[in-house]
Parts: C-alpha cells; structure tokens; sequence
C-alpha cells in the first residue's frame, strides 16, 4: 500500500511524519511506501495512494480526496501514529 | 555521499535558550536569528518562515510545545542548517492540541531531500517523551548539543 504524508512545503514536517509512519507501518506488519507531497501536489499525489497523514489544518484545506486522511496531532509520537494508522487500514498492532 | 550529521547542522552557536519572545513571530525571529548568525541563511528567511505560518497556518507545531519553524528552499537559504530556540516564556501559535511552544527548531534546507536523513534521526531522537522533556527544559547550550551528540554516537 502507499501512505501520502503530506505537509505546506514538503521538507520539514513531512519528512518528519515518514520517519514515523515507516516505522508505524513496520510495527503494524504493513507492506507500505510512505511518499512526501506538499499540500499544492497531495491532491494529484492522493490518486495512487491508500490513506493521507497530515495535519488538521492541512486536512481541512486537502478535503475530501477519496481515500481516509488521517489527521496527526504529535508528528513525533510513534504511539499515535501507529494507533490512528492502523485504525484507518483496519489492521492493529 | 554521507549527509551531514545532525551534530553538525545543529553546531553550538545555533542553539539558544531563555530567548524572549512575545508571540509567535519574535519565537520564529529568535530560531531565524541564529540560523542567520550560524551563516546558514540571510534575513529574509525569517520573514519567510513567518509568511509560511501565514499562509498554512499553526501545523508548523508539530509535537507538544515544539515548532519546527521553516519555509521552502530559496535564495535566501546559503546552506542547509538548523537553530534550535528554547523559550523563556512559552508562546500561543493557535495550534489546537500542542499549544503553548517552548521550543522552536529552525530548518533552512537547500533543496527537498539532502537533510533527510538528518531530520528522521531528529525525530528518532524527538520521539521519546523524556528526552523531550529533558531537551526542553535544558538551559545551557553545551548542555543539548552534548545530549545531541550523545544520541548520534549511541543510535549509530
């Protein structure tokens, strides 16, 4: 499956959510490619993908993109990356 | 080609504590002036890493009381570096679950991917609530960039 995670300007803070959501995926036992995309090309990006990590406000701007947006509040904290990620592929830890 | 290691892109000068800040445009002032003082960026980055705010909005607050203050790649960024700015007082950004900052990081980057592997291992490095904490809540310089390093050699 592909993860989008998706920031304003694709260097900071998605960088940062890949590294997380790599290792999430790990511990959930998914076959996953975390790819980057700033919030002007997420929309264009989110047709080959499976599930969107982003922030809230980003989330609101982004809209309804057919596949689940998972919003993250702690881009560092691997527990709740993990645990909304898995909630949104149907698959837990 | 090996990137540099996050030891080096954060050095010594780049790292202030009990900066003062009023709001949220001085606390990126302060993690801007060190990347400025650090020959890592001119001025009008920060004018930049504020305009990012505007324009997107508070997501820049990644983590409880930390915000990763930084805009795109642009004439203005002279190399790619870090500043790290621990604030006196912490700082409303309208965020609304990791408000208030006490700690402001500051990325200048030269293009998309060349700091990426530095910025995951800061996230590594981030990700354990007690070095947060610890990090945080330092007050000395010397103090954080050893703790820094210590990781680097440890996780390496």
């Amino acid at each position: 499956m592909k993860i989008l995670a998706v920031c304003g300007m694709g260097i900071g803070t998605s960088v940062l959510l890949k590294t997380n959501a790599e290792k999430a995926a790990q511990d959930l036992g998914l076959d996953a490619d975390v790819e980057i995309a700033d919030i002007g090309t997420a929309r264009g990006a989110a047709v080959t993908a499976d599930v969107v990590l982003t922030s809230g406000e980003l989330a609101a701007e982004l809209g309804d993109v057919g596949i689940p947006v998972v919003v993250v509040d702690n881009f560092v904290d691997g527990t709740e990356i993990r645990e909304k990620l898995g909630a949104a592929v149907g698959r837990q830890a | 080609m090996q990137e540099p290691a996050l030891s080096r892109l954060l050095p010594l000068d780049a790292i202030a504590t009990g900066a003062e800040a009023e709001d949220w445009r001085a606390a990126i002032r302060a993690a801007g002036e060190l990347l400025v003082a650090t020959g890592a960026t001119t001025d009008d980055y920060i004018g930049e890493m504020q305009q990012a705010v505007e324009e997107y909005g508070p997501y820049i607050v990644i983590a409880p009381g930390l915000a990763l203050a930084h805009s795109r790649p642009s004439p203005a960024v002279l190399r790619t570096g870090l500043s790290w700015a621990g604030l006196k007082t912490p700082v409303e950004f309208g965020h609304a679950a990791n408000d208030p900052v006490r700690l402001v990081i500051g990325l200048a980057a030269v293009d998309h991917d060349g700091h990426s592997s530095a910025l995951s291992r800061l996230a590594r490095m981030l990700a354990d609530p007690d070095r947060l904490k610890r990090l945080t809540e330092a007050t000395g310089a010397a103090e954080i960039h050893g703790t820094i390093s210590d990781y680097e050699s440890s996780a390496e």
